[in-house]
């Protein structure tokens, strides 16, 4: 407990010696102390609670009933999840699915925004701001992204389809987006597209909030480039953005679906493009099979916090 | 203090070595990268300039021939058709933006001053509920936070959509994040000898330092609230949002087709305003404090 004592732990003179004390009492003696913390915690913690963690909790429980909004939940317990992994071979397809978005878009969107973002950090303040807009735009501009839609469209009025039959490359309109071989790769350009996002914009404010003293001392150091420089000084002292990133871009991979909905229809040819989330969005939203559909958030969930574990360990590495 | 911050980042492009391989490499990559993400911003614009002939011409043309607001006179005329008057829904989207931002921000970034630089009995766990949350699917959560609405009557007020808003996980997660990385516990320390209330300190010390990220978190909440177009919790036509209003405008097929485009244009010109004019106060802010230290 000493080690984690802040100086301000120090300063302030303790009434009683933390040895006089079992534990729960040093707990209430410390809530007491910084019972300030909790007031200025209490109005974003209660709508968190409230509007947040009630709804995950509850539908964590649900995952183990037959929930269906109109009878009396029975309870299953395992039932859901051995369905899933047994009798659902859309499921299992949906999982191959998310899976390949994951690999490609997760690590490549995250990336793409991290080094764009330094990429433009030492360009002067008003040019830095031009090329954000440039390469924020897509995402900031809300369904702009339907514009794939009318460049790829199934008729020979798209773009592509009349570009490639002008170039004699084709000979009959391609129908892009209900296709099985392209609709999926098509998909993760539209994502890529809209990708940089907000921890694109949070790396830039964390790159202009580093303090440049560093950097000086780096190269007084023997810092020679700036590759060392990132992955000696800009990386670790950019973990905390990072680890925002991550979870970003985890989120956003693995609960990929509103873009192809949009795009492909649902359900996506073939279920070439099936994802866990369009296949919860089926049970949840159409089928009202809430039971199940709270197992296949619950499987997600359980993949996601996997991957960020993972992530975490990679982070913990920059510097070394 | 300009001069200073001028001073220091003149040293530093000195000290440090860049090489000019590695300057036409980045240049290089970002021209390319950045073809590919504004061209189709490019094409939807030049979609809404398009009269109907130029859309639906074979075969299709990047660019257009002769440019035309029709489109844009014709989504206005059909905003007028409308079953209650169009600027109802306007107001609608823009209490909702305005309020849900600010109070975003307010209390994320009170709260995550808090786990970010105080020390109290449960900050751990609080933190990393929030943490997790963030993972967990909101179709799924939404059944039960419906259930909530209705118990708390808040169904088909503009609360339901602000309120929960004011709950981000996501804005509190990135300016917890920033506290960590940029503000320094050593200056709220000394604030603290002086005597100053942690509110104080939070207002008047730790708030300014974190800027960049407040710039960040209103940029994204207007965004996604400006974009807010679902008719689940609020079904009352008077209360719903511009970006549903639009979407009915434009569901009426082929012949919409030009409002349609326009439309697109006319949805993504306030974020765009609100993101300049975010920048600007970026740019600003570095000028006039220099870097902290």
């Amino acid at each position: 407990m000493s080690a984690k004592a802040t100086a301000a732990e120090q300063v302030v003179k303790r009434p009683v010696n933390r040895r006089d004390m079992n534990k729960f009492q040093w707990t209430i003696h410390e809530m007491k102390r910084n019972w300030v913390a909790y007031v200025m915690l209490a109005p974003y913690y209660l709508i968190f609670l409230t509007f947040t963690i009630i709804p995950v909790f509850v539908s964590l429980f649900m995952s183990f009933t037959d929930f269906n909004m109109l009878e009396t939940p029975n309870f299953l317990l395992f039932q859901n999840y051995t369905r899933l992994f047994v009798d659902d071979d859309i499921f299992i397809i949906a999982v191959q699915n998310t899976m390949i978005f994951a690999a490609i878009t997760g690590p490549v969107s995250y990336i793409m925004s991290f080094l764009v973002a330094w990429f433009i950090n030492e360009l002067s303040p008003k040019i830095r701001a031009l090329v954000t807009l440039v390469f924020y735009a897509p995402n900031l501009a809300g369904s702009v992204y339907l514009i794939w839609q009318v460049a790829f469209s199934a008729d020979s009025y798209g773009y592509v389809n009349g570009l490639l039959l002008y170039l004699d490359m084709i000979d009959t309109p391609v129908d892009w987006f209900h296709n099985a071989s392209y609709v999926m790769p098509l998909c993760i350009v539209v994502a890529l597209w809209t990708s940089l996002g907000t921890s694109f914009l949070a790396f830039i404010a964390g790159l202009q909030g580093m303090d440049r003293s560093l950097f000086e001392a780096g190269a007084v150091d023997g810092v020679k480039n700036r590759w060392q420089e990132l992955w000696y000084i800009t990386l670790p002292s950019m973990k905390p953005m990072l680890l925002f990133g991550a979870i970003q871009a985890i989120t956003g991979s693995f609960g990929f679906g509103g873009i192809v909905t949009a795009l492909a229809g649902f359900p996506s040819v073939d279920y070439a493009a099936h994802t866990i989330t369009h296949h919860l969005d089926d049970y949840g939203g159409a089928r009202f099979e809430i039971g199940y559909a709270s197992a296949i958030a619950t499987v997600l969930f359980i993949i996601m916090i996997g991957a960020n574990g993972l992530v975490n360990k990679l982070l913990s590495k920059l510097g070394q | 203090m300009a001069k200073i911050g001028k001073l220091r980042t003149r040293k530093h492009t000195v000290v440090l070595n860049r090489s000019k391989g590695g300057d036409a490499g980045i240049a290089f990559f970002l021209i390319i990268m950045g073809v590919f993400m504004f061209l189709p911003m490019l094409y939807t614009i030049l979609q809404s300039l398009k009269p109907l002939d130029e859309l639906w011409a074979y075969p299709p043309k990047f660019y257009v021939v002769s440019p035309t607001l029709k489109n844009f006179k014709d989504l206005f005329r059909l905003m007028n058709t409308s079953w209650v008057p169009f600027s109802r829904y306007i107001f609608n989207t823009v209490v909702i933006s305005v309020t849900g931002t600010f109070g975003n921000l307010a209390l994320s970034a009170l709260a995550a001053y808090v786990l970010s630089k105080l020390h109290f009995p449960g900050k751990k766990w609080m933190f990393k509920l929030i943490v997790l949350s963030l993972m967990f699917n909101a179709v799924v959560a939404g059944i039960a936070n419906f259930i909530i609405m209705s118990a708390l009557g808040w169904v088909d007020t503009y609360f339901a959509v602000i309120i929960p808003a004011w709950g981000s996980t996501l804005g509190l997660y990135l300016m917890k994040q920033y506290m960590d990385s940029s503000v320094s516990d050593a200056v709220l320390e000394s604030a603290r000898l002086d005597g100053a209330k942690e509110v104080r300190i939070f207002w008047s010390i730790a708030l300014p330092m974190v800027k960049p990220a407040c710039l960040t978190l209103i940029v994204e909440s207007f965004k996604n609230l400006w974009n807010y177009g679902s008719t689940i919790y609020i079904y009352s036509e008077e209360l719903k949002t511009f970006n549903y209003a639009i979407g009915q405008i434009i569901a009426g097929g082929v012949v919409r087709s030009g409002a349609a485009a326009a439309s697109t244009v006319v949805m993504m010109i306030v974020p765009i305003v609100v993101f300049v004019v975010s920048q600007s106060q970026i740019i600003e802010t570095m000028a006039s404090s220099g870097m902290k230290d």
